[in-house]
């Protein structure tokens, strides 16, 4: 010290953690899901992750004009989920337009990291969606070839269990768990997904609070209201559990430090409302599947759920005027 | 005196250009857009109906009691939207039925209004015609360049519906149906918007 004062604006209290370790800790949790999408469906996986991750990071280095690629690690983790949204055998033009338009107009346009409103990589999926919905939903769905790393998974497709179509199929318990059916590249494998994010709820990254109620609601909503393929209504509350990206978006997605509430009881609204609306999506709306447009609506309220529940100070006695 | 007639015309077109300065007028801007020829065909109706409006409310602007001026605006460019309107319908009918709800609902486009309350109820008859005219030049160009990127992007055509029709991509491009849609009717007018604002900077021009 020199027995200089040292003068310093708050905050005083440090940490070793930065937004580049953080993300580190998100891909390392994403590990695990990206392993068993190569293991189920191939060198297609491989290359539809690697080329989201590539182009959204080249997209944020071109759009910062800063040489470092990697840079934060925020797009990489932005295009590794936007490709874990993706069918196996999308062109590669796909994953490359949507991680631009995730990172540009999902992110860069408001501010860069920590100013976006909405998850970029649900930005980049839901304009996808829009713009080339033939490719994206439907009875597009390869079916996995486990552990056949070569094989051509497009030559048998077919609809996600979720879509509740005959042609979907039947797929047990264990098969869901371990995620052999139909589906996106990383919402597939239940197994894979809770071990990731076991790494995130260790390293205090992310909060139960929001999967919790996001998971909560979807299984007693699913339990109440069936849908789905099973007649058991525990069965059916499990099975709308394990199917589509409800684990990939809770634990992966809605739990994104910038785009969720940061009040504990604003966490917990913010997850039921995020599975009230995948339910009420998936049982009564047009899509088959809701999560998605869920986090992103919920995304938009998130400044208002923290508005309304800042915590009480101690000491305080009765709420001032509603801010 | 001539310069001010060009000042009037240009300054509707870059300066206070309805669509990306003023923002005025967005329900026809952003529901129309789909297609160039929609977009060109409502800029120009707009363009007459601002024109003759302009005009009229000019040439009367002694006569109009202050208390009741937007009552007797409306009434004289409800007359001129009716006259476009059966001309449309006449002469193009397959535009006026893609254009739809949106021709009458040029009585009450705020650039109109606007430009009547702002600037034809108080100038002369000859400057509030270059004014209408620029105005309505700014607007036709605000609808052109929105329809242009989402009739490329989003269709994957150029001049759809008319007989200069141009495919523009290989029989394998497929569109960005998105753009096609009202959403994307936002994004693209929201990226527009921002480009002309960083253009105007650039160049200085407040």
């Amino acid at each position: 010290m020199n027995g200089k004062l040292v003068i310093s604006s708050s905050p005083h209290v440090r940490t070793i953690q930065s937004v580049q370790s953080i993300m580190i800790d998100v891909l390392i949790a994403l590990g695990p899901v990206a392993l068993v999408a190569v293991l189920l469906f191939g060198k297609q996986a491989l290359i539809t992750m690697a080329v989201g991750m590539g182009a959204a990071m080249l997209t944020e280095a071109l759009w910062l004009r800063r040489w470092n690629i990697f840079g934060d690690g925020s797009a990489a983790v932005t295009g590794l989920l936007l490709a874990m949204t993706l069918p196996a055998n999308v062109p590669w033009w796909i994953p490359v337009i949507g991680a631009a338009a995730a990172i540009i107009i999902g992110k860069q346009l408001y501010g860069g990291i920590g100013q976006n409103i909405f998850n970029p990589a649900l930005v980049g999926r839901a304009i996808l969606v829009f713009s080339w919905g033939s490719r994206l939903s439907g009875k597009i769905w390869p079916v996995p070839k486990p552990f056949h790393f070569f094989a051509d998974i497009s030559a048998v497709t077919t609809a996600t269990p979720l879509a509740g179509e005959a042609e979907a199929m039947e797929v047990s318990l264990s098969q869901l768990l371990i995620g052999n059916m139909a589906g996106c590249l990383g919402e597939t494998s239940a197994i894979a997904l809770i071990f990731g994010a076991f790494w995130l709820f260790y390293k205090g990254h992310i909060d139960w609070r929001i999967p919790g109620g996001y998971l909560a609601t979807v299984w007693i909503m699913g339990t109440l209201l069936g849908g789905g393929i099973y007649i058991n209504p525990y069965m059916t509350g499990l099975f709308h559990l394990l199917t589509g990206g409800v684990l990939l978006g809770a634990l992966f997605m809605a739990t994104d430090m910038v785009t969720s509430p940061v009040t504990p009881s604003g966490k917990l609204i913010f997850g039921v409302g995020c599975g009230l609306i995948t339910m009420l999506i998936r049982l009564y709306g047009a899509y088959p599947e809701g999560v998605t447009f869920a986090i992103l609506t919920m995304n938009a309220l998130t400044p208002l759920i923290d508005k309304f529940t800042i915590p009480r100070k101690f000491g305080e006695v009765k709420r001032l005027v509603r801010p | 005196m001539k310069n001010s007639y060009l000042a009037d015309i240009t300054r509707g077109i870059f300066k206070e250009n309805p669509t990306f300065r003023l923002v005025l007028g967005m329900c026809p801007t952003l529901a129309v857009t789909v297609l160039v020829k929609n977009g060109l065909g409502m800029g120009l109706a707009v363009v007459a109906v601002l024109t003759c409006s302009n005009i009229v409310i000019s040439s009367l602007r002694r006569f109009i009691p202050e208390q009741v001026r937007i009552p007797c605006y409306i009434v004289i460019i409800a007359t001129f939207v009716s006259i476009v309107e059966m001309v449309l319908q006449a002469f193009v009918p397959s535009l006026y039925a893609a254009l739809g709800v949106f021709v009458p609902l040029i009585v009450v486009n705020c650039i109109i209004l606007g430009r009547a309350e702002a600037f034809a109820g108080k100038q002369p008859v000859l400057r509030s015609l270059c004014d209408g005219i620029g105005s309505g030049l700014g607007f036709t160009l605000g609808l052109l360049l929105l329809s242009l990127v989402r009739e490329v992007f989003g269709n994957g055509t150029l001049l759809a519906e008319t007989n200069y029709a141009v495919q523009l991509f290989g029989p394998n491009f497929e569109p960005m149906r998105l753009l096609a849609q009202p959403a994307g009717a936002f994004l693209v007018l929201g990226l527009l918007l921002a480009l002309t604002n960083i253009v105007f900077k650039r160049l200085q021009i407040e």
